[in-house]
């Protein structure tokens, strides 16, 4: 069987130049544009200098970086806690009440990011968002607008994520055991004490990368962070859009994407090695 | 003194009644098996006692304790799953002590138990392996420990043996029932295999279609079963048409023979089944003098695997099986005309 291991390469081939072309060198081009070197002829030239990296050593863009880390990470927690119980309880419904759910999460997922961010800019307008609302029930005397803000980039990206976190968590949770449920249950433990102590441990890995899935799609979000939210609750993806469109600058726009890359890669390889594969 | 009491029990699943008007009484301490056919409702009647589904009417309740309300995990009960239901991130330790550790026991407590539970199922030093580590058999022995490990009022099994090869499967059933005896506790099984219950239970509740048939003692099902359904699903049992001919005689073809056992009120010339165990039917050749209480027949298959012979004999188009020790063996061959005796004490007469 000689031809077998030719075959099974010749397969990989138009998978391998699709990657090749599409991902590895751009990728490639990213990494040397970010140690190029600025040239007077021309915008820059590839050399190796770090000049790029030393500029984000700045506390103003470490600060950015971290921000950005704490938002991911919060949006991905808020998404999280919406998103199991609420998929854990679309698992004990019939197959019809799934289906439908499901289809109704996927077409979620066809709305642009553009959309979303401008949908809640007016949801959170004074003129009129639920401000008013708000000033209708006398909880305040006038509506108020609520964005820029913080608290509106969140809403807006947890908003993005939960989908994603749903479809995530559901093959996990529709394939759990119901048996060991019950078991629990026997065994002397409240519904909400087999939750915590079955439900959750039995689908760690699942919640794991829902988590982290989460973390990395709203890392790379641009639009919701510049229509909610101000210039300090930018993210580094805003920076990076800001440095490559604005200020013509490829050579530090790709090296904060290489920095944005090394974070989200450590936290996928930090998240998995010590929360994901833990125990066994 | 009372244990499990079912009363006036009825179970549906919307319009599907799974199961209907039970009345079961047990003392604490027995061993008692569901025995029926899929779908029978043995196993929603198992879960009721469990408190996994709610009774749409009557009660169940334990050593006079009603549970009706009462939450599963308020039971007090030892539960093992068909499909074992052990917690794949815990270890065999983990497993065992999980009820304990909900209660609050110390660590030392609990790994006490622990090894005292899996010296029990002699299974020691199994304590810090992964589930997925265990084989079948293995899993079945943490499964019972997790569900004794505190002292349960009532022991609920469903279809305990089902994920076991057939080996495992018998020498399972002697071990439980001997811990059971051990242990004095009440203990429910479900199983759709009579042999494992005829093995194990002191009281078997033989069940089809959502209703009890036939609740008593394994012998007292075997040797005088109620209905055509009980006899056949009860080892291996001979049915005769027959008509009733007087108070204890019944005719079979052109004979008339005893009967021992009559279940249930009929007229004579009613249409009624002659039911014989194999082992309790006797086949003589022809040459020999004719024995009292026999029919004719020819036989048909000489099956001799050396500690039993099965005879299987033709009466005018039904068969019959003879289930004989070699001292007992007549020597007939296929094809030779036998007369087939069943003794009067042998016979019971079932409504056809």
């Amino acid at each position: 069987m000689q031809t077998a291991p030719l075959s099974r390469y010749l397969s990989l081939v138009p998978s391998s130049v699709m990657v090749g072309v599409f991902f590895a060198i751009p990728f490639v081009m990213i990494l040397l544009t970010s140690v190029s070197t600025p040239a007077e002829d021309v915008d820059y030239r590839y050399a190796f200098d770090l000049q790029h990296f030393e500029r984000f050593l700045t506390w103003f863009y470490i600060e950015r970086a971290l921000f950005s880390a704490g938002l991911c990470a919060l949006i991905a927690l808020i998404s999280l806690l919406i998103a199991f119980p609420f998929t854990y309880l679309l698992t004990t419904f019939g197959p019809r009440t799934q289906t439908s759910w499901l289809i109704y999460i996927l077409a979620q997922l066809s709305l642009s990011e553009v959309l979303i961010a401008f949908s809640w800019q007016i949801l959170l307008s004074r003129t009129s968002g639920i401000g008013n609302i708000i000033a209708w029930i006398g909880i305040t005397e006038k509506s108020f607008s609520m964005s820029p803000s913080a608290g509106a980039v969140v809403a807006a990206l947890v908003y993005l994520a939960v989908p994603f976190s749903v479809l995530l968590l559901f093959p996990a949770l529709s394939r759990l055991d119901k048996s060991l449920l019950e078991a629990s249950r026997t065994l002397g433990a409240s519904p909400l004490r087999t939750f915590f102590t079955v439900v959750i441990p039995v689908t760690r890995p699942a919640i794991i990368s829902s988590g982290v899935t989460v973390f990395v799609l709203t890392l790379g979000a641009i639009i919701v962070p510049q229509v909610l939210g101000r210039p300090e609750h930018w993210t580094l993806s805003v920076l990076i859009t800001d440095q490559a469109i604005f200020n013509f600058n490829m050579p530090f726009a790709s090296a904060l994407a290489v920095v944005l890359l090394v974070l989200s890669a450590s936290v996928i390889v930090l998240v998995t090695r010590y929360a994901g594969g833990a125990k066994s | 003194m009372t244990g499990l009491v079912i009363q006036d029990v009825t179970k549906k699943f919307g319009s599907i009644v799974a199961v209907e008007d039970v009345n079961l009484t047990f003392n604490s301490g027995e061993m008692i098996c569901f025995l029926g056919p899929s779908g029978c409702g043995k196993t929603t009647l198992l879960r009721m006692i469990a408190g996994l589904e709610e009774p749409t009417r009557g009660m169940i309740s334990i050593d006079g304790r009603d549970l009706t309300g009462v939450p599963v995990h308020k039971r007090d009960i030892g539960m093992v799953f068909q499909s074992f239901a052990l917690f794949p991130h815990l270890s065999v330790g983990e497993n065992i002590s999980y009820s304990m550790r909900i209660r609050g026991h110390s660590r030392s407590e609990c790994e006490d138990r622990v090894t005292e539970l899996l010296d029990m199922m002699h299974l020691p030093g199994v304590a810090d392996r992964r589930i997925s580590q265990l084989s079948g058999g293995q899993r079945q022995r943490v499964a019972i420990a997790r569900a004794l490990a505190l002292n349960p009022q009532v022991f609920l099994l469903d279809e305990p043996m089902s994920a076991l090869d057939a080996n495992l499967r018998e020498a399972m059933q002697i071990e439980l029932r001997k811990l059971q005896l051990e242990l004095g506790i009440t203990t429910v099984v479900v199983t759709h295999d009579q042999t494992e219950a005829m093995t194990m239970a002191d009281q078997i509740v033989v069940m089809g279609k959502a209703k009890v048939l036939q609740t008593g003692g394994p012998m007292d099902i075997y040797k005088t079963p109620a209905d055509k359904f009980v006899a056949g699903f009860i080892g291996t049992s001979n049915l005769l048409p027959a008509q009733m001919a007087g108070n204890d005689t019944v005719r079979v073809g052109g004979a008339e023979l005893k009967v021992g056992g009559v279940k249930g009120d009929h007229q004579s010339g009613e249409d009624v089944l002659l039911m014989t165990r194999p082992e309790e039917v006797f086949v003589h050749p022809v040459t020999d003098a004719p024995p009292a209480n026999a029919i004719s027949g020819t036989v048909t298959f000489v099956r001799d695997i050396g500690a039993t012979i099965e005879i299987l004999v033709d009466c005018a188009g039904n068969e019959v099986i003879s289930v004989l020790t070699p001292k007992d063996w007549p020597g007939v061959k296929v094809g030779e005309a036998v007369n087939v005796e069943m003794p009067a004490a042998a016979c019971n007469v079932l409504a056809a």
